[in-house]
């Protein structure tokens, strides 16, 4: 792997599973040092250990401990350079007419007002970099945001909120002059624990994974390192140009209507 | 860094501004290029971009609007190299001017060279590239070079909106179309917003000659202040994307669109 994000130090929000393991993976492979935050200590010590990558339990929502964070990464590192506010939910979510207001605000919680505070907190870090405000924030949206789901309004509203989230803030960025890009990552049904598990507790497993399968005409889901290479990519310098910019990874599956 | 190994490419419009730049990235990461252009095989520019880029280069001239070219270039392309990996569908025109004075000789050229290309390019490569694509990993990439303009309107710049925006949904097309037969060939387009290119330049000159109010270095200077990150692209910029997702690490992505445009159209 080459070492394209040497003597960069990246935050990397739900890094103890799925996509935001792979992107620890992928881009300490890289070069760069990486911290990661969740709530599974078991399974980021097995990644620390794998990676060099330090962890910091941290719940996203919670607005109280970034600041918290944000100095023990200081204290770390000294700079931020990459951001991936990855960290997302979907338990508890329905349809309109029956979602709960408590699982429709703890979605909420961690999928919009999460990624606002980790961009948020990590811009004010990125902005006070030794050699002057720079970096790359990528924030973890989804297809849905084209295409929202019947049977997960809360997840499809804040898929779409986040990509506003991006826009707004990468041009609060130029405005400034802070040199910072923002973008966001839209993957299609990616094959994560989260995704295993949904299709195990339905009554055909089998089935149900064809369906998730089917949604792409490529007929599989994709891998998280693949995912996590569209993430190294914005991440680096190699992206340079790209601000504001929503990157759809879904094997063709929003290109063409349902049932392409 | 050596992504491409032993991969092919050929880049339309490969002598000057993006294509170029893709060219000189692809060798970069170790893969062997075929610039296509229209100029003639013993033309000095030819001869001397093919001596500077050294060995993996080669060229092919070709006009991209040409059925027939097309045909003996993927015939030329098997024959030497027997594989293809990466097609860079690059080659491209502007065309300025109001809808009610524009002769339709000007949209037609444009549609031809920005559009009916990318068709013609799709349609013969795809037998040698569907059989390099299902014996390689991330399969093989085909990249149309739409633009910013393939997504938002642009005053007096109406046939280059079309002809890119059908790029755009040409790309998506062919993407679901390939992934549905098992194809192994990943299909994407490139939005560039400005990028400091002949072709710009170009156009800020003729520009400039119809409006007397301004120079084309002061229409640059309002390009770089009106994008969002403050400056126009180099091409290289724009080549970093195109071998990203020529690259086994957008074995993903297909149908996609890439914007490269330093904030331009999220403002």
């Amino acid at each position: 792997m080459s070492k394209r994000l040497e003597g960069k130090v990246a935050l990397i929000t739900g890094g103890t599973s799925g996509i935001g393991a792979a992107a620890v993976r992928r881009l300490a492979s890289e070069g760069a040092k990486v911290a990661f935050t969740g709530s599974n200590a078991e399974a980021a010590a097995a990644l620390c250990a794998e990676t060099g990558a330090s962890f910091h339990p941290h719940r996203v929502q919670n607005a109280d401990a970034w600041p918290v964070l944000m100095e023990e990464l200081h204290k770390l590192y000294g700079r931020l350079d990459i951001a991936f506010a990855n960290a997302g939910m979907e338990a508890g979510d329905s349809n309109i007419e029956e979602i709960d207001v408590n699982n429709w605000n703890n979605i909420i919680a961690v999928n919009q007002t999460g990624v606002m505070l980790t961009v948020q907190h990590a811009m004010r870090a990125m902005k006070k970099n030794p050699e002057g405000s720079g970096g790359s924030i990528i924030v973890n949206s989804s297809m849905n945001a084209n295409r929202a789901m019947g049977n997960f309004l809360a997840y499809s509203v804040t898929k779409t909120a986040v990509c506003a989230i991006v826009k707004s803030s990468a041009i609060h960025c130029a405005l400034t002059g802070t040199k910072i890009r923002v973008n966001a990552v839209l993957p299609g049904v990616v094959e994560t624990a989260m995704i295993t598990n949904l299709i195990n507790q339905q009554e055909d497993p089998v089935a149900t994974r064809k369906a998730y399968e089917s949604m792409s005409p490529m007929r599989r889901m994709a891998k998280v390192e693949e995912i996590a290479g569209l993430v190294a990519f914005l991440a680096s310098d190699e992206a340079a140009f790209i601000s504001g910019a929503e990157y759809v990874i879904d094997g063709a599956t929003t290109a063409g209507t349902m049932g392409v | 860094m050596k992504r491409l190994e032993g991969r092919v490419a050929l880049v339309t419009g490969g002598l000057r501004g993006i294509g170029i730049a893709t060219v000189e990235r692809l060798l970069e990461e170790g893969a062997e290029v075929i610039i296509a252009d229209l100029k003639a095989p013993d033309d000095a520019d030819v001869q001397a971009v093919l001596k500077q880029l050294g060995q993996a280069s080669s060229y092919l001239q070709l006009n991209v609007t040409d059925e027939a070219q097309w045909e003996a270039a993927a015939a030329s392309v098997r024959r030497d190299f027997g594989r293809l990996d990466i097609l860079v569908n690059n080659a491209g025109i502007d065309g300025i001017g109001p809808v009610e004075t524009m002769p339709f000789e000007t949209w037609r050229r444009v549609m031809a060279v920005n559009s009916d290309a990318l068709f013609l390019g799709t349609k013969h490569c795809t037998v040698l590239m569907s059989e390099t694509g299902k014996k390689t990993r991330g399969g093989a990439s085909i990249i149309n070079i739409s633009s910013i303009m393939g997504i938002v309107g642009w005053i007096e710049a109406s046939p280059y909106n079309a002809s890119k925006g059908a790029a755009r949904l040409f790309t998506k097309a062919t993407a679901l179309e390939f992934a549905r037969k098992g194809m192994g060939i990943r299909v994407n387009s490139v939005h560039p917003g400005f990028v400091r290119t002949p072709l710009l330049q170009e156009g800020f000159d003729r520009a400039a000659e119809m409006n007397t109010a301004s120079t084309a270095q002061e229409l640059l200077s309002t390009l770089d202040q009106m994008t969002p990150l403050g400056r126009v692209a180099e091409p290289s910029e724009i080549a970093a994307t195109i071998a990203f997702l020529a690259s086994d690490d957008a074995s993903y992505m297909t149908g996609s669109e890439l914007v490269v445009d330093g904030g331009w159209t999220a403002q």
